[in-house]
C-alpha cells in the first residue's frame, strides 16, 4: 500500500504555508511563501488575494516534490487560515474588487462607533458571541461596500462575492465552490452562533446581502475536491489559525487550553458544546464542528502584545541583538528589582480591553539594571497570561489544570517557567510546534477516515517539555498584586479631545 | 612572504578602517581609501557581515563593526539562540529516534545542557536544561572534545568500568574526527547509551553538539554498536541545525 498523507495549508498574516504531515503527525516537508504587507494609509493594512492564490499554486508542488509525495499519495486537504481578513471578488471572472482588507487593519473605527450607537448593537452582541470591534469582518465588509461606487447594487444581484481567505482559497481551487466553516463564519459578526448560520437580523444591521455570502458548513467535512494546485484531492477541513492550533494541541475536551505565544499571544480555552456568555473581556468563539454533530466552542483571550515587546527591546532600545538574548540578559539577575513593564503599547486587550491606556515601565530606581529591565519584558507575558486564565477560570467555572503552549517563545526557558510559577499549574510544550497546520491536517484527516477519531489523533501528542511551578505562594500573591498596581497605572493615559 | 591571503589582508584593513573612523563609513569611502575596486570590496564587505564582523545601517546603507566582533574574546554563542535555532530539528529526532534529545555546549570544562526534548513515551521526566554533565564520558562531549583545539585537560575521573583512560579516549576522539559522530556505551552510567553529532557554525567550527540517549538495549545492537539508523537520524539533525547556524551555506 503506498504511503499515504495529510497536506495543510496554512494561508497566515505574512506568509502562506504548505505542509505535509504523515500518518504520526510528522512534518514531512514544507513549503513557505511571504506575501506582501500593503500599508496604504496609518492604520491600513492589506494583502493582494490573487497573490495569495498564486503563492499556493506554486507552493502545491513544491511542498509535494521535497516529501517525495504523489498528488495520489494525498488522502486529504486541510486549510488553517489568518481569521477576519475579509476580500470580495467578481463571480464571473473570479478577480477580487481591490484588496483584501485584514484583520489587523483600523480604517473602520469611526464605522464602528457609529454603529454602536445604533438600535440592535447589543443584540447584535449577544448573537454573534463578539463585541462592536474594527478587528471582525462585519464592519470590514460593510465599509468596502460603502467605497466602491456599484458595488451594493452587484452585491444585491449576486454578481460579487466575498469570503474569509479559506473561502476564497476553496473558491479557487474547487473552481467556484462558494463556502466557509463555522469558525470562520464565527468571526465575521454576521453569524448567529448558537444556529451557526448567517443571521438574518446581523445581515440587516450591516446591510450586507444574503447573495455575496459563502454558504456555512461544518468545520471537519466535505468542502469539495480540488481541480486546481491539488487536483483529485478533497479538501476535508477549514479552521480559523487560533482554533487550528487548539485543534493540533488536541484540546478536545472542556477545560483544556492552549496558548500560542507570538508576536501576541491567543489563548483558546475548549468550553464544550455549550456556548458560554462571555465576560471578563473573553470572545465566545466556535472551536471546530465536525459534519453532523454539535458545534464544540471555545473562550477566547487574546493579548496584544507579547513576543512585540521583546522585538521593542531588541529593536527600538537595542539592548539585545536577537530575541532569545532576551533570557540571557534576564538570568544576569535573579528577580525584576520591583520594576515591572506594562506593555499597552496601543491599549490593552483582554481582560481589560482599555483602548486609551498606554505602556509605563514603573518602580524604576538607580539600581535597576538592563537584566532587570529584561526580565520585566518575559514576566508581562507571563502576568498578562495569569489575567487572561483568571478571567477564563472566573466565566466558564471550568479551572485550568495545565496549559499546553506553542509558537516561537516556547524555546524561552525561563518565560515557560514564569508562566508555570504565575498561573500555578504545569505548562506542557507538545512535540509539534507547527500547531496551526497540525490542526488543519487533523482535521482534514479525520473528514476522510485517514485517522479514525479523536482518540487516534490524542495517541500522536507528545510531551515534548514540562515546566512545573515552583513559585512560593505568598511571592506570587505580592507579586501579582504589584503588576496589578503597574496595570492601573496605564489606565487614562490617552485623553478624550 | 609564502602563504599570504590577499583577501584577508583586506579584510584586516577594513576592519581597522572601521575601528578607527569616526563612525560608521559608507562603501565608496572604503574602496578609495584601500584604493580597491568597488566590486571588491563590496565583496569582502559582505562577507565580514556574514559572519558578524561587520554592520550595515538599514537606511544609510553605510557599514560599523558588527556586534560579533566584540565578543570575539569571550564565548561568542548565545546558548538560548543556539535553543531557538535548533527547536524545529530537535522534535523531528525525538519523533524518529523515539528517544529522548538533548543539545549541549562547553561550559568550564563540562557538557552544558542547553536543550532537551522528552523521549515521546509521555512517561514523567524532567527538564535538565542547565544541568552539567562530564566531557569524557558522553557522546555530546566526546564530540565537543574531538574538535577542541589544546590538550586534554579535562578531570578524566572513571564513573563505570567503560569510562575511557587517557589512551583509549584519545584514539576515541580520532575516531569520532574521521566519522563524524560519538557513542557512550555504559560509559557514564550502567545501561545507558547515547549517540551525539557535532552542530557547526560559520567556518565549520563547532558550536555545539545534539544526541539522542536511552537505554541501551534500544541505542545499540547485540554486538554494543549503535543503530545505525539513530546515527544516521543524529547526523542529519546535527547537519540541519548546522545549516540554521550558518555552517557552509546549502
Amino acid at each position: 500500500m503506498s504511503e499515504r498523507y495529510v497536506v495543510a495549508i496554512d494561508q497566515g498574516t505574512t506568509s502562506t504555508r504548505c505542509i505535509v504531515f504523515d500518518r504520526r503527525g510528522q512534518l514531512v516537508s514544507l513549503a513557505q511563501q511571504e506575501h506582501k504587507q500593503h500599508f496604504p494609509k496609518p492604520g491600513w493594512v492589506e494583502h493582494d488575494a490573487m497573490e495569495i492564490w498564486r503563492n499556493v499554486e506554486r507552493l502545491a508542488p513544491l511542498a509535494l516534490r521535497r516529501a517525495g509525495a504523489g498528488i495520489e499519495q494525498v488522502a486529504a486537504l486541510g486549510i488553517a487560515n489568518q481569521r477576519e481578513t475579509t476580500v470580495i471578488w467578481d463571480r464571473r471572472t473570479g478577480v477580487p474588487i481591490g484588496r483584501a482588507i485584514i484583520w489587523q487593519d483600523t480604517r473602520t473605527d469611526a464605522l464602528v462607533h457609529e454603529l454602536a450607537e445604533r438600535p440592535g448593537a447589543k443584540e447584535l452582541e449577544d448573537r454573534s458571541g463578539l463585541p462592536l470591534a474594527t478587528y471582525f469582518s462585519g464592519p470590514r465588509l460593510r465599509w468596502m461596500l460603502d467605497h466602491t461606487p456599484g458595488l451594493q447594487a452587484r452585491a444585491e444581484r449576486g454578481e460579487v462575492l466575498c469570503g474569509t481567505m479559506e473561502t476564497w482559497l476553496i473558491w479557487n481551487l474547487t473552481r467556484g465552490a462558494h463556502v466557509t466553516d463555522v469558525t470562520n463564519a464565527s468571526r465575521t459578526m454576521l453569524l448567529d452562533v448558537r444556529t451557526l448560520d448567517w443571521s438574518p437580523d446581523a445581515l440587516d444591521f450591516f446591510g450586507i446581502p444574503r447573495a455575496m455570502l459563502p454558504e456555512v458548513r461544518a468545520s471537519i467535512g466535505a468542502f469539495g475536491t480540488a481541480c486546481e494546485a491539488f487536483p483529485g484531492v478533497r479538501i476535508g477541513a477549514a479552521l480559523g489559525d487560533q482554533q487550528a492550533a487548539l485543534f493540533g494541541q488536541t484540546c478536545f475536551t472542556p477545560g483544556e487550553a492552549k496558548c500560542t505565544y507570538g508576536t501576541g499571544s491567543f489563548l483558546l480555552l475548549n468550553t464544550g458544546t455549550e456556548l458560554v456568555q462571555p465576560a471578563h473581556g473573553l470572545l465566545s468563539t466556535v472551536a471546530y464542528q465536525v459534519a453532523g454533530s454539535p458545534a464544540c466552542y471555545a473562550l477566547e483571550g487574546s493579548i496584544a502584545i507579547t513576543g512585540s515587546l521583546v522585538q521593542w527591546f531588541r529593536d527600538q532600545l537595542g539592548l539585545i541583538s536577537s530575541a532569545p538574548e532576551i533570557e540571557t540578559l534576564a538570568r544576569t539577575v535573579t528577580d525584576n528589582g520591583g520594576c515591572y513593564i506594562v506593555p499597552a503599547f496601543s491599549g490593552l486587550y483582554a481582560p481589560h480591553w482599555r483602548s486609551e491606556a498606554r505602556g509605563v515601565i514603573v518602580g524604576l530606581t538607580s539600581y535597576i539594571t538592563k537584566g532587570h529591565l529584561a526580565r520585566a519584558v518575559l514576566e508581562a507575558s507571563a502576568w498578562q497570561t495569569r489575567e487572561v486564565v483568571d478571567a477564563m477560570n472566573a466565566t466558564s467555572g471550568l479551572t485550568l489544570k495545565n496549559l499546553k503552549v506553542d509558537g516561537g517563545m516556547t524555546s524561552d526557558n525561563l518565560l515557560m517557567q514564569m508562566i508555570a510559577d504565575v498561573l500555578d499549574v504545569p505548562v506542557v510544550r507538545p512535540l509539534a510546534v507547527e500547531t496551526v497546520s497540525l490542526g488543519a491536517a487533523y482535521a482534514a484527516g479525520l473528514a476522510v477516515g485517514y485517522w479514525p477519531d479523536l482518540d487516534g489523533l490524542r495517541q500522536n501528542w507528545h510531551i515534548a517539555g514540562q515546566w512545573l511551578p515552583a513559585m512560593d505562594p505568598s511571592l506570587r500573591d505580592t507579586e501579582y498584586a504589584n503588576w496589578r498596581r503597574a496595570v492601573e497605572r496605564t489606565f487614562d493615559w490617552i485623553q478624550p479631545g | 612572504m609564502p602563504g599570504t591571503v590577499q583577501s584577508i589582508e583586506r579584510a584586516a584593513a577594513i576592519l581597522r578602517m572601521l575601528a578607527g573612523g569616526p563612525g560608521r563609513l559608507g562603501l565608496s569611502e572604503i574602496a578609495r581609501s584601500l584604493d580597491l575596486a568597488k566590486g571588491t570590496t563590496h565583496g569582502i564587505l559582505r562577507t565580514l557581515q556574514g559572519v558578524g564582523f561587520v554592520e550595515q545601517d538599514r537606511t544609510s546603507g553605510q557599514y560599523q563593526l558588527g556586534a560579533a566582533l566584540l565578543h570575539l574574546g569571550t564565548s561568542y554563542l548565545d546558548i538560548n539562540e543556539l535553543r531557538s535555532r535548533s527547536i524545529n530539528w530537535a522534535d523531528p529526532l525525538a519523533v524518529r529516534s523515539g528517544e529522548a534529545v538533548r543539545i549541549g555546549t562547553v561550559l568550564e570544562g563540562q557538557v552544558l545542557i542547553v536543550h532537551h526534548v522528552f523521549r515521546p513515551d509521555d512517561t514523567f521526566q524532567t527538564l535538565d536544561v542547565g544541568s552539567l554533565l562530564p566531557l569524557h564520558a558522553t557522546a555530546l562531549g566526546k564530540v565537543l572534545l574531538a574538535y577542541r583545539a589544546g590538550a586534554l585537560k579535562t578531570d578524566l575521573s572513571a564513573y563505570t568500568r567503560k569510562t575511557l583512560h587517557r589512551n583509549a579516549l584519545t584514539k576515541a576522539l580520532e575516531s569520532i574526527r574521521e566519522n563524524g559522530w560519538a557513542a557512550d556505551v555504559e560509559e557514564l552510567t550502567l545501561g545507558q547509551a547515547a549517540v551525539a553529532a557535532p552542530i557547526r557554525g560559520y567556518g565549520g567550527l563547532v558550536i555545539g553538539a545534539i544526541g539522542v540517549s536511552g537505554p541501551v538495549e534500544r541505542i545499540c545492537d547485540s554486538r554494543y554498536a549503535p543503530r545505525p539508523h539513530l546515527v544516521t537520524s543524529v547526523r542529519d539533525a546535527a547537519r540541519a541545525i548546522s545549516r540554521e547556524m550558518g555552517a557552509a551555506r546549502r
